[in-house]
């Protein structure tokens, strides 16, 4: 099919190439030229306040560009329990939305095709009920003896990270031949658990992957549920360190963001590998 | 969050059980639930962690703090009624309302035009790059974004203000404030935009070449083209995402809270600000009244994206 649309759109092209009357042309560039204005701009709007940041967080106390500061986080007080308070949630969280999810997902794909329709309305809540929603109504029915451990955090973190590895578990669930697998596994003989640790995990190991790395960068971005329940996870101390050196912030937050860019670049290149992968 | 929603392809797989629906027999109801078990620890925990929570505030948005059903808090949010913060919770709600608009209907503007100079580029590889690009970008926000614009656009150390005042346009003495609204309109851009473009692009796809070649043919202008076949094919597409731009703007709160200090009155950080137990005593429970509100008109933000987005999949075959 894609071949054939090729074709039609190489055809469209020369027709189009052959009979364009000369004021077409000209219009062509007027486009030409405001694309390269509308790019310059946006391009320049996104990587100006970037790049001036991260001038403003590599410096020295005389303003030259220096890696100085990057040994100052950590002396600054605080950063490595943020950082592992952040870890365990990061951990508690995959694991227990990994243990809710595969065995679910896997079981609605083979039994319950219809119910797909249900797990479908749970990625369109979260924006229904953003996390500064979320927390007041969790505050109002939470027992009080869960309200004062950290792992609270970590099981509310599996409910906003819910769509995204459902979303993942479901893409990588189609593209497999589900029924096939699990039937030449049961009349190899194998039981429900080996079918499912010993072959559609591995098959699933991109799904699972970008899941765990989405759970992981959530937890480590979240700043509203945490603050307002006043755990210092990595992004609360960012916002309140008592850091005499409001550089040191900063460097956090941008090195962060770069974490972000380069996780989620991996994902999709990981994504495309494996979908390219499967066709050849 | 916008990728989430935006694709909800279907798959088929898996085997169908309607027969054993379709007929009720005696045992039917015990077999269904025998179906349905293993699905049940996902629905207990969907139950305990989301519905229980926003029954809470719906059950307590209508309640005073002795326990007794009123409408007093809504009335207090929406200032029907005076009182003594009377006025702070519905000028949140305004400023709040005003900042999802402006933001939404500017990054739904340009998002859509640098999407489509994208989409008209004949680079493959620069394609990809910007469509990476938007969707790393678009995940930007909260803390980490606030910190990266305070430390370019601050009044007095900013980077880039430095850099602006040595082209002579100083934006703080021409009436800017990076903690102001409009400053944080400015930020919100920073995700807002590549949120818009991702969520526009494949309309982009959906216009087809042939609509232009055969408008062309007919003798249409360019701007005629874009007037009755362009613009039309698109708009439920844009306005579609400009709801999802809403909704995104309207409940941020780390972004505002760790740009301003929380000195921004939108309803989100006065949430904030009750949870804190920063507000007047016998105010606790406007929390679940705001909440609600917040609730309802993310609602209706979602709803108007959906029934867009049926219209618009009419033209993306």
């Amino acid at each position: 099919m894609a071949s054939i649309e090729l074709g039609a759109v190489l055809e469209g092209e020369e027709v189009a190439d052959l009979y364009t009357p000369n004021k077409q042309t000209s219009w062509f560039m007027r486009v030409h030229w405001w694309r390269g204005m509308m790019l310059f701009l946006a391009a320049a709007y996104f990587i100006i306040p970037f790049y001036a940041a991260m001038q403003f967080s590599l410096q020295n106390v005389q303003g030259h560009f220096s890696l100085q500061p990057l040994t100052q986080i950590a002396q600054a007080g605080g950063f490595f329990s943020a950082l592992w308070l952040s870890t365990q949630l990061a951990v508690g969280t995959m694991a227990v939305v990994l243990i809710l999810m595969v065995p679910t997902v896997i079981y609605v794909h083979l039994r319950m095709p219809r119910f797909r329709r249900v797990m479908e309305v749970i990625t369109i809540l979260p924006i229904v009920i953003p996390p500064i929603v979320l927390i007041v109504g969790v505050d109002g029915v939470t027992p009080l003896w869960l309200k004062s451990s950290q792992w609270l955090l970590a099981l509310i973190y599996v409910v906003l990270a819910m769509p995204y590895v459902y979303r993942s578990l479901d893409a990588g669930l189609g593209a497999l031949d589900l029924k096939t697998l699990v039937e030449a596994a049961r009349s190899l003989g194998s039981g429900w658990i080996s079918i499912i640790w010993r072959v559609l995990v591995p098959n699933l190991r991109s799904a699972l992957l970008s899941a765990s790395v989405l759970t992981l960068a959530l937890v480590f971005g979240e700043f509203t549920i945490a603050s307002l329940d006043g755990w210092t996870t990595i992004p609360v101390w960012i916002y309140l360190a008592p850091t005499n050196n409001p550089r040191i912030n900063t460097l956090v937050a941008m090195i962060a963001l770069l974490a972000t860019c380069l996780v989620l670049m991996l994902i999709v290149s990981f994504d495309r590998k494996s979908r390219h992968s499967r066709r050849s | 969050m916008a990728e989430l929603i935006t694709d909800t392809s279907t798959s088929p797989s898996g085997v169908s059980d309607e027969l054993g629906a379709k007929k009720f027999r005696p045992g039917a109801l015990f077999r269904s639930f025998r179906t349905g078990a293993p699905v049940l620890p996902f629905l207990a925990y969907v139950t305990l962690g989301l519905i229980l929570p926003t029954i809470a505030i719906i059950n307590l948005a209508f309640r005073s703090n002795a326990g007794k059903v009123t409408l007093n808090n809504i009335k207090v949010i929406l200032c029907t009624s005076g009182g003594p913060s009377c006025q702070t919770y519905r000028a949140g709600f305004e400023t709040s309302l005003k900042l999802a608009l402006v933001t939404s209907i500017i990054a739904g503007v340009l998002g859509t035009l640098i999407a489509y100079a994208i989409a008209t580029s004949k680079h493959e590889l620069f394609k990809r790059l910007t469509a990476a690009c938007s969707g790393v970008l678009a995940q930007f926000g909260g803390v980490n974004l606030a910190f990266m614009f305070i430390a370019a656009l601050n009044a007095t150390t900013g980077v880039a203000t430095h850099w602006l005042e040595d082209v002579g346009f100083d934006p703080w003495n021409h009436g800017f404030s990076l903690y102001k609204f409009w400053g944080v309109a400015f930020v919100y851009l920073y995700f807002q935009i590549p949120l818009m473009v991702l969520i526009i692009t494949p309309a982009f796809a959906g216009l087809k070449e042939s609509w232009r070649e055969a408008a062309s043919n007919l003798g249409a202008s360019s701007w005629r083209y874009w007037r009755h076949v362009g613009l039309p094919v698109l708009a439920p597409a844009v306005m579609g995402g400009m709801f999802l731009l809403f909704g995104s703007s309207f409940s941020a709160y780390a972004t505002a809270e760790a740009l301003t200090g929380g000195t921004i009155a939108i309803t989100p950080i006065q949430i904030g600000d009750i949870l804190q137990g920063n507000v007047l005593s016998g105010e606790a429970n406007l929390a679940y009244a705001l909440g609600f509100a917040m609730i309802v008109i993310l609602l209706i933000s979602v709803v108007g994206y959906a029934l867009l987005r049926r219209r618009t999949s009419r033209w993306l075959r």
